[in-house]
């Protein structure tokens, strides 16, 4: 749906390469767009997540879950550098993230939204999600100040594709106002739409339903496999909502005390024993 | 074309109709005589204080950290202008020279700019005010220092070609680039910065070569306005640059609207003739800016304050030529 | 011998830095601002004296407690009305704010004083103390020993007294310190009442060093003890007396030995070094944003 050869350079960069993990074996045809081989970190020596390995399909809808504290959101600011990982690789499309700024791991293509919503507030909606597309648009310095042919052109196409994308979440209407007066929930989607505006091959979503009605959840679970057929995309999420995560992922990994202690589809990880045990706590009698 | 831009390039365009206009009328006065040489003699720096504000406010009001440090790099493009003027005084003609001066001078703040900024842009908030003033206050003490500007005595012999008209002519290129830069993509990504520095960052936006960008350019119409200074008076001197008139432009800023470029000319325009028109005010001039910051950020930090801002419209003295609906709109989607 | 008496008069110099430093590191601890009026209490508590001992004849002690009550009063007021209503807004909003109650107290200063420089009265009838060949000026003996005193007390008292640990409780986490029962408000007003007393000390000290008092007098002092407890590492008690002392020599030195005309300038190029190798000072934290 997006005119995406008009501004977008980086179209697919995709490599295959050898998984060495568990990929849900309906996903090994499409090669893993996410490749995360024993990340670890430590902070002050106390390990807040260890030998964290995950590979995510090109366009798989995968869950992390996990108790409280397990270090969900700490894996995703690993994976967009914003915490610099200790061990371990990330490859990205078949291209390592280290060393890579958190600005740079956008440009490769991840993508994330905020467990605590990070929105522009004092901008417009509209200004929102032509940030995302920040990476894609090359007007040099010289052309903006001039306001010169080209910049009027990309310019009017940014905006067009943002409209675009607007209207996909039906936010259209909402292009004028303020980020920080938005409701709650058009406040999350937007954070949503500003992610895909920087064309990513995976999107991370930190706890997307947090704070959500049973309907706007049910509406969100449309979007989230929404995003994966219409961008091809893959996507990763952290949920509490077990319904949402149980109904949309197609893998899932399971995070306790900083390491994975499950991996597997939604019904695999139903019966896990060990998830049971990690969520519930281990029963006495036993 | 979004509504937006529509809105933003209409507010630009009542910003330059403003400046035009005043520019006209004061054309008018001074070709009919009816201005006074005293009111004449202030024009200038009005036009000075606007470029000031202005490019202050870009990284006030737009990348939302605050420099103390601007009249340093005023001083440095004004030395830097005034001495190619008075070393080219002979050779070139001041039509030549004095745009040379001001782009030398502009050029010259602006590699300032890029030297501080490297180091201390790393930081934010209160230490970078901090460090800005540390470095505006650097700046003077070895100016004064020099041999070559002319030391605590002053820099003597700058041919005086500032008047008016080379004053509006910048006022309307600064107001040109930076309204523009604002605008556009770049101008973006610095706003995005001021409201989210991380999610700024997880869409892209390099942060500190932005932030360096915004800091460099206003150090850039800081040093073109030094220039302008200089070639309006027949001596220069360091002192003049103290990290108080960095507090002053703050303060143009502030009454004006932060982030707000129309109300930053507008309260420039003030704020320079007030204490000339009014003799008793001048005396109580620091006093009443003092309490008008306070009561302005006080303000501004309520939702009851805001209100009474908006109602006197003083939140940018210029917006009482906004136009309404672009508030309206806003409000009407926040359920 | 001259480099000793130099290395002292730093230390004295240095000394009320440290004592002005103090103020402004537990401030930005407690209340996570930089209160950049802190220097001009300075002013307002030299002026106190002044006004106290040379206009209505009071006797030194009386003048004594007059100006540190007068700060203290003066600090806490400020804060109350100036900056409680700013606590949730960002750090510009509150640091413009700041800004102008400096402007406003320089000002009314200049309306009331003048902008000449009012002569400050000798308070410490102390003679020199003699080494040798070294000699101590009385007051940099007293500065020099009263600092260290206040920070020893200081020390104790936020680490010892229920108050001090309400205070370090609302430094970590004011919601929690909050929930804990902890008056957060009573607190932050507490926290301006001791750096604004330090406050009116050191405007005491300065005043005898210096001899004269005029309306900014306080300004430049004051920043100079803001770069000394980003020295020292902003929040940390010992720090700001360790990086008031460094300072203080610093400057006592490159006044002697490079230019009285750049001591300034190195004094604050030294912050904008010590910033960019260590920014969180000698003994500062690092406090990272939560993401």
């Amino acid at each position: 749906m997006m005119n995406n050869q008009e501004i977008k350079s980086h179209e697919t960069r995709f490599v295959p390469i050898p998984s060495v993990s568990m990929l849900p074996e309906r996903d090994i045809d499409k090669g893993p767009v996410l490749e995360v081989m024993h990340l670890g970190i430590d902070f002050g020596g106390l390990t807040a997540v260890d030998d964290f390995s995950i590979a995510i399909g090109k366009t798989e809808i995968s869950g992390l879950i996990g108790p409280n504290g397990a270090g969900k959101t700490t894996v995703f600011n690993m994976l967009t550098n914003v915490y610099e990982p200790t061990r371990g690789t990330i490859m990205l499309n078949g291209k390592t993230t280290a060393g890579k700024t958190t600005a740079q791991v956008c440009k490769m293509g991840i993508a994330r939204t905020f467990q605590n919503i990070r929105l522009f507030s004092r901008m417009s909606v509209l200004d929102n999600v032509k940030v995302g597309f920040h990476s894609n648009i090359d007007t040099s310095l010289f052309e903006s100040i001039i306001h010169g042919g080209k910049y009027k052109r990309v310019e009017k196409e940014t905006t067009e594709i943002s409209m675009e994308l607007l209207k996909f979440f039906n936010m259209e209407g909402l292009a004028n106002a303020q980020a920080g007066s938005l409701p709650y929930g058009a406040q999350r989607r937007l954070e949503i739409v500003r992610a895909l505006a920087t064309e990513p091959s995976i999107i991370l979503l930190d706890e997307p339903a947090a704070g959500m009605n049973p309907s706007e959840t049910s509406e969100l679970m449309e979007n989230i496999r929404k995003i994966r057929d219409e961008f091809q995309i893959a996507v990763l999420l952290i949920e509490h909502d077990m319904n949402l995560v149980m109904n949309v992922c197609e893998g899932i990994a399971v995070l306790n005390y900083g390491k994975i202690i499950a991996k597997g589809t939604p019904s695999q990880i139903q019966g896990n024993p060990a998830v049971i045990e990690a969520y519930l706590g281990r029963r006495k009698d036993k | 074309m979004g509504l937006n831009e529509i809105k933003a390039k209409k507010n630009d365009l009542i910003t330059y109709g403003i400046v035009i206009i005043l520019f006209a009328i004061v054309a008018v006065m001074v070709a009919t005589g009816m201005a006074t040489r005293h009111m004449q003699s202030i024009l200038v720096p009005v036009c000075i204080n606007i470029i000031l504000a202005v490019s202050l406010n870009l990284v006030v009001g737009f990348l939302g950290e605050l420099s103390l440090g601007h009249a340093g790099f005023m001083s440095v493009g004004a030395y830097a202008g005034c001495l190619f003027a008075i070393y080219t005084a002979d050779i070139l003609p001041a039509a030549v020279r004095f745009p040379l001066a001001m782009i030398i001078g502009g050029v010259v703040a602006a590699v300032f700019g890029v030297l501080i900024g490297i180091p201390v842009l790393r930081l934010s908030g209160d230490y970078l005010a901090i460090v800005t003033l540390a470095a505006g206050e650097i700046i003077r003490s070895v100016i004064i220092n020099l041999g070559f500007t002319g030391g605590a005595a002053g820099l003597k012999g700058t041919p005086q070609d500032s008047n008016f008209i080379i004053g509006f002519v910048v006022v309307l290129i600064t107001m040109f680039v930076i309204m523009n830069f604002v605008n556009s993509k770049h101008g973006r990504a610095i706003k995005a910065m001021r409201d989210n520095k991380i999610a700024a960052e997880s869409c892209g936006v390099n942060l500190n070569s932005y932030k360096l960008l915004a800091f460099v350019m206003g150090a850039f119409f800081a040093g073109v306005a030094g220039v302008l200074y200089g070639h309006n008076y027949s001596i220069l001197t360091a002192d003049v640059f103290d990290y108080n008139r960095s507090i002053e432009i703050l303060v143009i800023v502030v009454l004006g609207g932060i982030g707000s470029i129309r109300g930053s000319i507008i309260s420039a325009i003030i704020i320079t003739i007030l204490p000339e028109a009014l003799r008793g005010f001048a005396d109580y001039r620091m006093l009443i800016y003092a309490i008008a910051l306070i009561v302005m950020m006080l303000l501004n930090s309520s939702e009851k304050g805001r209100e009474i801002l908006s109602k006197l419209n003083f939140r940018s003295l210029g917006s009482l030529l906004k136009n309404r609906g672009a508030k309206k709109e806003v409000q009407g989607n926040d359920e | 011998m001259d480099f000793l008496s130099n290395l002292i008069s730093g230390l004295s110099l240095g000394s009320i830095y440290a004592l002005i430093a103090l103020g402004y590191t537990m401030v930005y601890g407690i209340a996570k601002m930089l209160n950049f009026a802190h220097g001009d209490i300075i002013m307002v508590g030299a002026f106190t004296i002044i006004v106290s001992i040379s206009t209505c004849g009071l006797p030194v002690w009386v003048a004594l407690i007059l100006s540190v009550v007068m700060c203290t009063v003066l600090g806490v007021v400020t804060e109350r009305v100036a900056y409680k209503p700013l606590r949730k807004s960002e750090p510009l909003t509150v640091l413009i704010t700041a800004i102008g109650v400096s402007y406003l107290l320089q000002n009314l200063a200049l309306l009331i004083f003048g902008s000449s420089q009012k002569s400050f009265p000798s308070i410490f009838d102390i003679s020199s103390v003699h080494i040798g060949d070294l000699s101590m000026s009385g007051e940099s003996v007293v500065t020099l020993a009263v600092t260290i005193i206040i920070m020893i007390a200081l020390s104790l008292f936020i680490n010892k007294t229920r108050a001090g640990k309400a205070m370090r409780a609302v430094s970590e986490d004011k919601e929690a310190a909050e929930l804990m029962g902890i008056s957060v408000n009573k607190t932050i007003s507490l926290t301006f009442a001791i750096g604004s007393a330090l406050a009116a000390v050191a405007g005491v000290f300065y005043g005898a060093t210096y001899g004269f008092i005029g309306p900014y007098t306080g300004s430049m002092p004051g920043i100079k003890a803001f770069v000394a407890a980003v020295f020292g590492g902003i929040g940390s008690i010992p720090g700001a007396m360790i990086g008031g002392l460094l300072l203080g020599v610093l400057e006592s030195l490159s006044k002697a030995y490079i230019s009285t005309e750049l001591s300034d300038a190195i004094v604050f190029a030294s912050l904008i070094v010590v910033l960019l190798v260590k920014p969180t000072g000698l003994l500062g934290k690092v406090i990272k944003e939560k993401v």
